[in-house]
Formats: structure tokens, sequence, C-alpha cells
């Protein structure tokens, strides 16, 4: 009973402290009545907008997120200056862009989505586009003569930690 | 110091405004031209930093937070526009 | 306490040095590439870690200045939320404009990429 009570008045626990956090910031103070009316935001806005999206994402353990977004953070800065060496002093011709499919043994959408997200976030690689079935993901790369090893290298990166995180 | 280092990086970023702008202009594609526009938001809203620091105000921030916000509404909706023939179906 | 103000400053202006620069290179790769989707590569990513140094560079300086805020970091959280999702929507419109076109490797199973599906 009351588990249901806090499951309909709190449809979205996480985007509550997401709502209070940014609120806060706007603001740019953190005194009681900005936390209380960021708190009333907070439960307001899930609540109304929970017809549009009934489930709630499924994460099994939130603390790997953490060092994933460390990983991630760094590897954008390693990766922004080999990009920027390569626009820099390759001439067009000796770049090799190519596709690179990757097959997907993520299902949840929210685990695609930042794997895409991620994809897109390190310099090199553009995710363009998804399988009509969600099985595959269609990758840019500026720069890679060989497509395997930019999958490969996605795939035990990246993929394999956020399996860990949703699954 | 920090004044000296402030005008060079918004040289530069106006540099990279121009040469953002010359991307619009010569095109070739409509996404090229989209791809133009949500880069010069990008460096507006730099642009916009660095005015905040150079002028040691605050209040600049709400500006440089709706240009994101407007810069990713209206590039999604340009490409959507492109994609579908429509924006809100 | 000079001595660390000295150093926030000096690294004030180290963050703004390479959010500048980056910002720049963005840019001129924009200009440089000459295909469509290899355009896509420069700017996305090379402005989200540009401005996000030079929003950085806000933050400490505004911390050392006497106007502490955090705010920039909606901005950053902002930018870096937004900016695969655009960079996806251009890459859609590319591959749309080349619809039937050439070398795009086709999915593992029967199905079509999403953009061509839809209709």
């Amino acid at each position: 009973m009351s588990r249901r009570l806090t499951r309909k008045l709190l449809p979205h626990p996480m985007l509550s402290t997401l709502l209070v956090v940014v609120w806060c910031l706007l603001i740019n103070d953190l005194t009681l009545g900005t936390v209380v009316f960021g708190a009333i935001l907070g439960i307001l806005i899930p609540i109304s907008t929970a017809a549009y999206w009934p489930d709630r994402p499924k994460i099994t353990r939130p603390l790997r997120l953490v060092s994933y977004a460390m990983i991630v953070i760094w590897d954008i800065i390693v990766a922004n200056v080999q990009v920027a060496m390569i626009v820099l002093f390759k001439p067009n011709a000796d770049m090799s862009p190519n596709w690179v499919l990757i097959p997907l043994d993520l299902r949840t959408p929210e685990a695609i989505t930042l794997l895409a997200g991620t994809i897109t976030l390190t310099p090199g690689t553009v995710s363009t586009d998804l399988s009509s079935d969600g099985r595959a993901l269609l990758v840019h790369a500026l720069d890679a003569p060989d497509p395997d090893a930019v999958r490969d290298e996605i795939k035990t990166r990246y993929e394999r930690r956020l399996k860990e995180i949703f699954e | 110091m920090i004044d000296t280092v402030l005008y060079g990086a918004l040289g530069a970023v106006g540099l990279a405004q121009l040469l953002a702008m010359a991307r619009l202009v010569r095109g070739p594609h409509t996404g090229d031209r989209i791809l133009a526009l949500d880069t010069m938001v990008i460096n507006a809203i730099g642009l916009i930093i660095l005015l905040g620091m150079l002028w040691g105000t605050q209040i600049y921030f709400e500006s440089a937070l709706i240009f994101a916000m407007l810069g990713f509404v209206s590039t999604v909706a340009l490409a959507r526009f492109v994609l579908r023939g429509d924006i809100i179906e | 306490m000079t001595d660390i103000l000295f150093l926030t400053e000096i690294l004030v202006a180290a963050l703004l040095v390479i959010g500048a620069v980056f910002t720049l290179i963005g840019s001129y790769g924009l200009l440089k590439l000459d295909q469509p989707m290899k355009r896509l590569h420069a700017p996305t990513k090379a402005s989200t870690l540009g401005v996000g140094s030079l929003l950085l560079a806000s933050m400490i300086h505004g911390f050392t200045s006497g106007e502490a805020s955090l705010h920039e970091l909606l901005v950053m959280a902002f930018l870096f939320a937004t900016a695969p999702i655009s960079g996806n929507f251009i890459a859609k419109v590319h591959l749309h404009r080349q619809r039937g076109g050439k070398e795009l490797p086709a999915p593992p199973s029967e199905e079509r990429w999403a953009t061509y599906s839809e209709q």
C-alpha cells in the first residue's frame, strides 16, 4: 500500500533530485526557501509528466556510473587532442573516413542512448543511426583505416561497462 | 594577466565565429548549413562567457543559458523539418 | 595567500587558452574538411570541450574574485547532454540526402536503418 503510494507520489525519484539540484543552481543560492520550492517543483513535474514516461529506468549498479563518467571525460580530453592533430596536420586526401557497424548487446533504450551519446562525445566517432529493430548501431569514424578495431574498442571499453551498470 | 589572455581568447573565438560563418555561406548542402549554425551558437556562448568575465558581471550567464537552449531547439527543429517536412506532427 | 591567487590565475589563463584554441580548431575543421560526414566531427566535440573549459575558467575566476557561483555547471551539463542529440540529427539529415546511395553497410538482420524505414 505505502509502496504504491510512494510510487504514485514519486514516480521518478532520480528526476526529482535532479530538478531540485537544477533549481538551486538556477537561483544560485542554497537557502531553505529555494530548496523547499525546488522540492515542490521536483514533486509536481514528475507527477504531471508521468503519463508520458511510465517506466522507471533500471540501474543495478549506480556507483559504476561515476567511474564510467570519469573514463568518458578522460577519453574526451585525450581524443580531442588526437582529432585536433588530425584536423590541423593531416591533408584531406590522407584521411580514411569509414562507416563502422556495431552489433548491440544492450537492450534497454536508456543504455543504448547513453552508448550512442558516449560515442558521439568522444571525438573521431559519431553515432549516426540505429537499425529499426534496435540491434545495431551505425557509426561514422573520421580517420579509421581499420573499422573492426574501432568496433572492438567501443564494445570492450564502453558497451561492456554499460551492460554491467544497466543489466 | 587575465585581461590580456581574455582579449586573446575573444579574438580567437571571434575568428572561429567568422570561419563558421564562411561555412554557412558556402554550404553546399542544407546539413552543412545547419551544422554551421549550430557551431555558431556554441561559439556565441563562448563569446558571452568571455565578455562576462571581462566585465566582471554575472548577468550574462542567463543569456548564455538561453542561447544554449534556443540553439539546441532550433537545430533539432531545422533538422526535423528537413527530415520529415514537418516539425510537430 | 598571494601564491594561491597567482596559481589560480595561471590555471584560469591556461583554461582560457585551451578553450579558445579548441573552439578555433573546431571551426577551422568545419571549414577545412571536404566531405559532409567528416565535417560533423570537428565542431560538435572540439566546441564542446572548448566551451567547457571556457566555462570552467569562468567558474574558477568567479571563486577568486569573490562572486562564487556554480551555475556555469548548468550550461556545461546542458551542452554535454544536447551535443550528441543535435549531432545525431544532423547526421540523419546527411543520410537522408544520400538516400539509396552507395557504401553504407547493411544492418546484420533483415531490418533497415531507422532513418530509411520511417516514411
